[in-house]
């Protein structure tokens, strides 16, 4: 257990939109969010997933929506702890510990406001060890977890339950309620047991967000290369450094999709590459031949400054070092791939790991 | 047809004297505390140089560096209200939420939240209350309060909300100063509403300095229109200005940048400005200047402003050259004691400077005091400054491509003739006036940010309305019709969002109207 101050969120924030691959929401917005909550209640209980008990009660917070909306409609605050606490009341049980369910610049910093509001400690995890656009995305979900009961919150003091079949229905229905409430909403889903928590969701990801973001930081600070120094943090590999010659963006079913163009620099002179998203970056395609998909991560980075770049702020010029690295290995299975793999996202291929 | 062009920096107010596209003169005065002393000074050299019938000049452009510096210091703010409606909504982060203490202090710290807004597509997250803002304004006005800072979340999209409040204070408070936020910034609210914020605070120096600039054009017997540099190199008039002064925020490197492009006629190169105590280099791409591609905090305040790209390295002509057997150049520097402290004019400091004149590259003060020098110890220290400034602009550039370098400011003897990746380094004449020249040489421009339903088939549609809408704007801000052009297209769906919508961007820009039948 350590405690964690508004000191330790810069980076924090940082290293999460890195693991955010592209998605995950701004981590300005995120950071200040967290910094708020903490600097009015005081700091947050960081434990780790081996410190609690196995039958120990543990609720998920998260926002649901589009960030370019989260950019201009601030939350109010009371929206995460309406949706954690209508969640409570549905399942007639407390929480003891919060949870973020993904990483990203946003939703891994959003648990420390409900945590410092009402006085929870955080569990050192997440639920996918990166970013995914959808809520049945989460490694729990392959360990037979049911997303609901659920609950949704606005600032307005609304809050809806749901009680679906599966967690795609989860996420269907939550998409929809998502928008009535103006595209951003407070979101509590997922109730798990501490033991179930060891099991199913990835160990450590605050920490190593804290840690990624550090080595960004320190290694501009030391004039070293900061992309490699993320690089090695993630046990991954730059795979293409370039500049952004084309951004293409549709929406289609309701999401950001498009593809980002790079041209080579420096080793990769008179190269191509090619990084398809659906809010999160999924497949890299250098001179036409598939290099990494997805479930693995590919992280857009400014090769100046290694601050993550997501795909909101895509745009023609910006210099970037695109690097892969290995997803949880759950996610290599043939269900996770079912759940998120290339397939599931619509390309023919098959997933190629970095 | 003539047009008088004015950089006010901190150090120098330089002023030159354009006729088309030839240089006639170029003075620097010593810039005075009250900023029209020094444009005094620097007209009254240009005539002297030149000769010109003030009748003759047909606009006055005007860059300055005041109103950031203003910031920066701290000083000559005015007390702020600032006043966002969001509520039940962004309440979590109210206005000035992370400002620098100091700043939020200076500036009184009045941050208050109101019902209201928009949702993303146009629908009220509540309705005004007009009572709940009156009384805000009364608090705020009793708090001591001068100016006011307007914002409301998707003000881009309707800003029906900040428009009737700048009407209740109209009536409420008569004469108070108002900005409101889909004026000034573009979506992202805290961003937008930092920038706003900034704006009040500089209000009533505006109108003190925006007033001196006029009189002292007028002074001087000129009757043109007189402008002021913007960030993106573009400009405004000096009402605008005065309502506006947040917009002049990055016109220095900006001008630099696009008078070192119309002075060696390259417009994609990368220009390499060296002053007293830095080095700036930013890319010119189709003669205007890359902006950056994140936000920028300025003053430690986070804004989304467009601002140039420039990266910085503490090498300038006073840097101090310390005496190892590496020799370091910088980053200290004697700055403007340049002409007191270095060795070729009397000082006891060794400097960037006096290197340049020890190896012969510069003919400044007194050379025989440096011949003392080791050669191979001032190559050794030169060879070194080159090398930073050629990784400096290698970090630039776009492409592995070899791109011209254009040499300005006083420093740039210090850039030698080769450099690695450059496939030309060009110091053009006058580039010690590059600003005031890039002030002269400014073009207007009009902007759209808006989200737009994008339905299947009407994109092509869509893109042409926000196209005209940008080049409306151009002409509505002085340009001339003909010349207006479309420099940038953005489009950004909105993630889960029904109807398609469309975050859209154009920029258009265009050539200042000077009146006569062109228009």
């Amino acid at each position: 257990m350590r405690e964690i101050t508004p000191l330790d969120l810069p980076d924090m924030a940082r290293g999460a939109a890195v693991l955010g691959t592209g998605g995950g929401g701004d981590p300005y917005v995120g950071r200040l969010l967290a910094q708020q909550a903490l600097l009015r209640h005081g700091p947050v209980q960081l434990v780790d997933p081996a410190e609690i008990d196995d039958d120990a009660v543990v609720i998920p917070t998260a926002f649901m929506g589009a960030p370019t909306v989260m950019l201009e409609k601030l939350p109010s605050g009371v929206e995460l702890t309406a949706a954690l606490q209508a969640l409570e009341q549905l399942i007639g049980k407390r929480a003891a510990y919060t949870v973020s369910i993904e990483a990203g610049g946003l939703n891994s910093l959003i648990p420390f406001v409900a945590a410092a509001e009402l006085g929870l400690p955080l569990i050192d995890a997440d639920g996918m060890g990166r970013a995914f656009p959808e809520l049945q995305m989460l490694l729990p979900t392959l360990g037979g977890v049911a997303a609901t009961p659920m609950a949704i919150a606005d600032e307005r003091g609304n809050a809806v339950s749901l009680e679906t079949v599966s967690n795609g229905w989860a996420e269907r229905f939550a998409r929809g309620v998502t928008i009535e409430m103006g595209c951003s909403a407070a979101v509590s889903l997922y109730v798990l047991t501490g033991r179930q928590v060891k099991e199913h969701m990835v160990h450590g990801t605050m920490t190593l967000c804290q840690r990624l973001g550090a080595a960004i930081r320190e290694a501009g600070a030391e004039h070293r290369d900061p992309v490699a120094a993320a690089t090695e943090v993630m046990g991954g590999r730059v795979i293409f450094r370039g500049k952004i010659v084309d951004v293409q963006r549709g929406t289609q079913g309701g999401f950001a999709r498009g593809e980002a163009v790079l041209e080579g620099l420096a080793d990769d002179l008179g190269s191509r590459m090619e990084v398809a998203f659906q809010n999160e970056n999924l497949v890299a395609t250098r001179d036409g031949e598939v290099v990494v998909s997805v479930p693995d991560l590919i992280c857009l980075l400014d090769t100046d400054t290694g601050e993550p770049v997501t795909t909101e702020t895509l745009r023609y010029g910006l210099r970037v070092s695109v690097v892969a690295a290995p997803c949880d290995p759950r996610w290599r299975s043939t269900e996770g791939l079912a759940l998120a793999g290339p397939a599931y996202f619509g390309y023919d291929h098959e997933y190629v790991p970095v | 047809m003539l047009r008088l062009g004015i950089d006010v920096g901190g150090t120098n107010t330089d002023a030159v004297l354009i006729d088309g596209q030839r240089v006639l003169a170029a003075t620097k005065a010593p810039t005075t505390s009250d900023v029209t002393g020094g444009i005094v000074t620097a007209i009254g050299q240009l005539r002297e140089a030149a000769g010109f019938d003030p009748a003759d000049v047909a606009a006055v452009m005007i860059g300055t560096t005041h109103f950031i510096n203003a910031l920066v210091e701290g000083t000559r703010l005015a007390p702020t209200a600032a006043i966002r409606f969001g509520l039940p909504a962004t309440s979590a982060l109210p206005p000035l939420v992370d400002w620098p203490v100091e700043l939020e202090r200076t500036i009184g710290g009045h941050s208050y939240l109101c019902h209201g807004g928009h949702e993303y597509d146009g629908s009220r997250i509540a309705d005004f209350d007009e009572r709940e803002f009156r009384d805000v304004l009364d608090k705020a006005a009793q708090g001591g309060a001068r100016s006011f800072a307007i914002s409301s979340v998707f003000s881009p999209v309707n800003a029906e909300f900040e428009l009737r409040a700048a009407e209740i204070i109209a009536e409420q408070l008569p004469g108070a100063p108002v900005s409101l936020s889909h004026e000034i910034g573009r979506m992202g609210l805290l961003g937008r509403e930092n920038a706003t914020i900034i704006n009040a605070a500089l209000r009533e120096l505006a109108e003190h300095v925006t007033t001196g600039l006029t009189e002292t054009v007028l002074g001087a017997g000129i009757q043109a229109p007189v402008f002021l540099s913007q960030n993106d190199g573009t400009l405004m008039d000096v009402d605008h200005a005065r309502r506006y002064p947040v917009a002049t925020f990055a016109s220095g490197p900006t001008n630099s940048m696009r008078g070192a492009a119309f002075l060696s006629e390259q417009s994609s190169c990368a220009v390499v400005d060296i002053g007293g105590t830095t080095t700036d280099v930013g890319i010119l791409q189709n003669g205007f200047p890359r902006e950056a591609s994140t936000d920028v905090a300025v003053a430690g305040i986070q804004t989304n402003f467009r601002m140039p790209d420039v990266l910085s390295v503490g090498i300038g002509g006073g840097s101090h050259v310390g005496s190892g057997p590496t020799p370091e150049v910088g980053p200290q520097s004697v700055g403007y004691r340049l002409t007191e402290q270095a060795l070729v004019f009397g000082g006891d400091q060794l400097t960037a400077t006096d290197l340049a004149v020890a190896a012969g590259r510069a003919d400044i003060g007194d050379a025989a005091r440096v011949a003392h020098l080791d050669p191979a110890f001032v190559r050794a220290a030169l060879d070194g400054v080159a090398v930073r400034i050629a990784e400096v602009v290698d970090r630039m550039r776009l492409s592995a491509e070899p791109i011209p370098v254009v040499a300005v400011g006083g420093g740039s003897i210090l850039v030698p003739d080769v450099i690695d990746g450059a496939s030309v380094v060009v110091r053009p004449e006058h580039h010690a006036v590059a600003n005031a020249i890039g002030a002269a040489i400014a073009e207007v421009g009009g902007e759209v940010d808006r989200v737009f339903s994008v339905e299947p088939g009407r994109r092509d549609a869509v893109l042409d309305e926000a196209r005209q809408e940008a080049v409306d704007r151009t002409v509505a801000a002085g340009a001339r019709p003909g010349s207006v052009r479309v420099v940038d297209i953005e489009e950004v769906p909105l993630a889960y969002l029904p109807g398609n919508a469309t975050r859209i961007r154009v920029k258009a820009v265009g050539e200042l109207s000077l009146g006569g039948n062109d228009a």
